[in-house]
């Protein structure tokens, strides 16, 4: 479904090129837990903005569930992120002054989906996330944990099949963390495809599969440990 | 996302700094309370003419004479003359000195306008006399002091119990012999202040004997034209230069004076319209710092599948809002102001509907056109670089 062709992402820095992503080519099945893994400044945010429509690639084609990104207008492009992704991202992006339902129920605005459907999928995905009695609450008024599954439950509110973390667990501790971990791997038992990004490798051995991105080469893609357990 | 939502998330945006809001919306509340303002004063000041004009009659045609040097002039009897030469057309005439005098009553002094006027007046003007009688040939020719009043005097200085009574003009003592009609509120400052005396006896109080100016009245207002026409001709048969008089009928001065008051009102609208631009201009400055303010919130919205249209009627109608809301305010300033201001200086003024309307859905428009051009900035922006943005 997703199908990354020797995609290049090119900075040019005055004289210098910077390349963020060189000559990418990456498959991810329908269902997969895939965690992207490579030290800071790899290219690993580059790749996920690609894969979620954001940004697009300096050369390379990348086709999501068959259609070639490139050749979508902007709003095709908006509307595929409405509706196939979820992103949870490092800096949570919540808005400040929308409370936490307002802020769950956006992507659902968006979809055009009437005002009571909306209230109650928002609120569903919220008390999936254990914030469902904190409806009212503003996301100032929340421990980064509990941000961050706000931003969980508005990737998950409208049920999108790919979910895109960018590491989602960067600002937590290892407890939290290791629940957001958890929510993730719930979320693809469910049938969702996962991208997770990180750079910590214990945390990638709880994927299904490992892509390791070096100065924007994959230079390895092995199923985890865990999966190799499982299997067995 | 429909337009009640970006409504209410334009009202909750500017509920987030009301200041700033308030400011925004100031130059768009003056430019509107200006239109407003003006609009309803010039159609005041329009009225209280109309008003005054009323009282003479819309088939009149007044007459100056300035035979300066010319040694051929008329005289009242030519004017009559002049009437009686071409009944078709013509109805009567009266002459209508304004007497350079003062009149006072007991020790009090009026005000009043005071005009002398022949027997005919009464069929020129609109005014109907209310007690007693108009003013007769025998009071002209025999030079009478005797006077007609408006319905102010009478009510202000006598009680209503004004006939035969007297004032004084210039030292001569007047009998009141009759009080007009009721044209306009019986106040001070309205057409109901005035004493008409026989214009011969002008002439025996003030040092002017010459009559400079006469009323006509055509048979309607459609002969005014015809009527202004045959002045003219036998004027300068007998002047041979027009320079010496002018003839003017009402028709024509209504006509200017509407071209007149239509000009002014263009004009102060105008000037008003532009503070409305300089208003639109300061919300597309706020809103274009807003924007860039709100730059990862974009991101943020494009990111869960904001299309173009969804940022850009965000930011459009938040616009057109925070304009339309400042229209209503600059509406509701402009009527208390008029309304004050008009009775202050005594206008009858009532700001109109039309002027409201007008006013309310320019502000409306200014701030979506002001509103156009920072919103497509939002809409434009690269999701990326929104996201990214601090
Ligand atoms: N907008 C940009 N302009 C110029 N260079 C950029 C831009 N965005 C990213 N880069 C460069 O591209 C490279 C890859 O960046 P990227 O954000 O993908 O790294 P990353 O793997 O996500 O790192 P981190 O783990 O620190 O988040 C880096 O060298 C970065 O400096
Ligand atoms: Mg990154």
């Amino acid at each position: 479904m997703i199908d990354l062709k020797d995609i290049y992402k090119i900075y040019v820095d005055g004289d210098a090129e910077i390349h963020a992503l060189d000559g990418v080519t990456l498959h991810i099945d329908k269902g997969e837990f895939v965690a992207i893994v490579g030290q800071s400044g790899s290219g690993k945010s580059t790749c996920m903005n690609i894969i979620g429509c954001l940004d697009v690639p300096t050369s390379g084609t990348y086709s999501l569930n068959g259609v070639d990104a490139s050749t979508l207008t902007e709003d095709e492009q908006a509307e595929i992120r409405n509706k196939t992704l979820g992103f949870i991202f490092q800096q949570y992006n919540l808005i400040p002054k929308l409370n936490l339902l307002e802020n769950v129920e956006l992507p659902l605005i968006y979809r055009g989906y009437p005002p009571k459907k909306r209230t109650e999928l928002a609120t569903d995905a919220l008390e999936r996330v254990g914030l469902g009695d904190r409806l009212r609450k503003f996301p100032s008024q929340l421990s980064g944990g509990q941000q961050q599954r706000v931003s969980i439950a508005r990737a998950l509110a409208g049920n999108p099949s790919v979910i895109l973390a960018d590491e989602p667990t960067g600002a937590l501790d290892s407890k939290t963390g290791l629940d957001v971990l958890n929510f993730l791997k719930e979320l693809n038992n469910d049938g969702n495809t996962i991208v997770l990004i990180t750079h910590d490798n214990s945390i990638a051995e709880q994927a299904k599969r490992i892509v390791r991105i070096h100065d924007g080469k994959i230079i390895e893609d092995r199923p985890s440990e865990r999966c190799k357990e499982e299997s067995v | 996302m429909n337009f009640k939502q970006s409504f209410i998330l334009a009202i909750k945006s500017l509920l987030t700094s009301k200041m700033r809001a308030f400011l925004t919306m100031l130059g768009i509340i003056i430019g509107v309370a200006a239109v407003i303002i003006l609009v309803s004063l010039v159609d005041g000041f329009e009225n209280l003419m109309l008003d005054q004009f009323d009282s003479i009659g819309a088939n009149t045609i007044t007459v100056s004479l300035t035979p300066r040097g010319s040694t051929r002039t008329v005289d009242v009897e030519d004017m009559i003359k002049l009437c009686e030469d071409n009944p078709d057309v013509l109805l009567a005439v009266t002459p209508n000195v304004s007497a350079m005098a003062s009149a006072k009553i007991g020790t009090e002094d009026l005000s009043s306008s005071i005009t002398g006027v022949s027997e005919d007046y009464l069929k020129i003007s609109t005014s109907e006399i209310g007690l007693g009688r108009f003013l007769t040939y025998n009071d002209i020719s025999t030079r009478q002091k005797v006077c007609v009043v408006g319905s102010y005097i009478n009510k202000e200085f006598f009680g209503g119990n004004g006939i035969n009574q007297t004032l004084k003009i210039n030292g001569n003592t007047f009998k009141i012999v009759g009080v007009l009609e009721e044209v306009a509120d019986s106040t001070e400052s309205s057409s109901d202040n005035k004493i008409i005396i026989p214009y011969t006896a002008v002439r025996s109080i003030t040092a002017f004997s010459f009559v400079s100016s006469y009323t006509f009245a055509a048979k309607d207002e459609t002969m005014s034209e015809q009527a202004k026409a045959i002045i003219e001709n036998y004027l300068f048969s007998i002047f041979s230069n027009d320079d010496l008089y002018t003839v003017a009928s009402m028709a024509e001065m209504l006509d200017i004076l509407d071209t007149l008051t239509g000009n002014i009102t263009a004009i102060l609208v105008g000037i008003a319209g532009i503070s409305l631009l300089v208003g639109g201009i300061g919300i597309m400055n706020i809103m274009l710092v807003s924007v860039t303010e709100r730059t990862r919130e974009i991101g943020i919205r494009k990111s869960l599948g904001a299309k173009h249209f969804d940022i850009m009627s965000q930011f459009v109608v938040e616009a057109a809002t925070t304009s339309a809301i400042g229209g209503v305010i600059g509406i509701i300033l402009g009527i208390v102001v008029s309304i004050v201001a008009g009775k202050m200086m005594d206008l009858p003024v009532s700001p109109t509907p039309l002027s409201i309307l007008i006013a309310f859905s320019f502000s409306a428009a200014v701030g979506m056109m002001f509103g156009y051009f920072p919103a497509r900035k939002a809409a434009k922006l690269n999701p990326i670089d929104a996201l990214r943005y601090d």
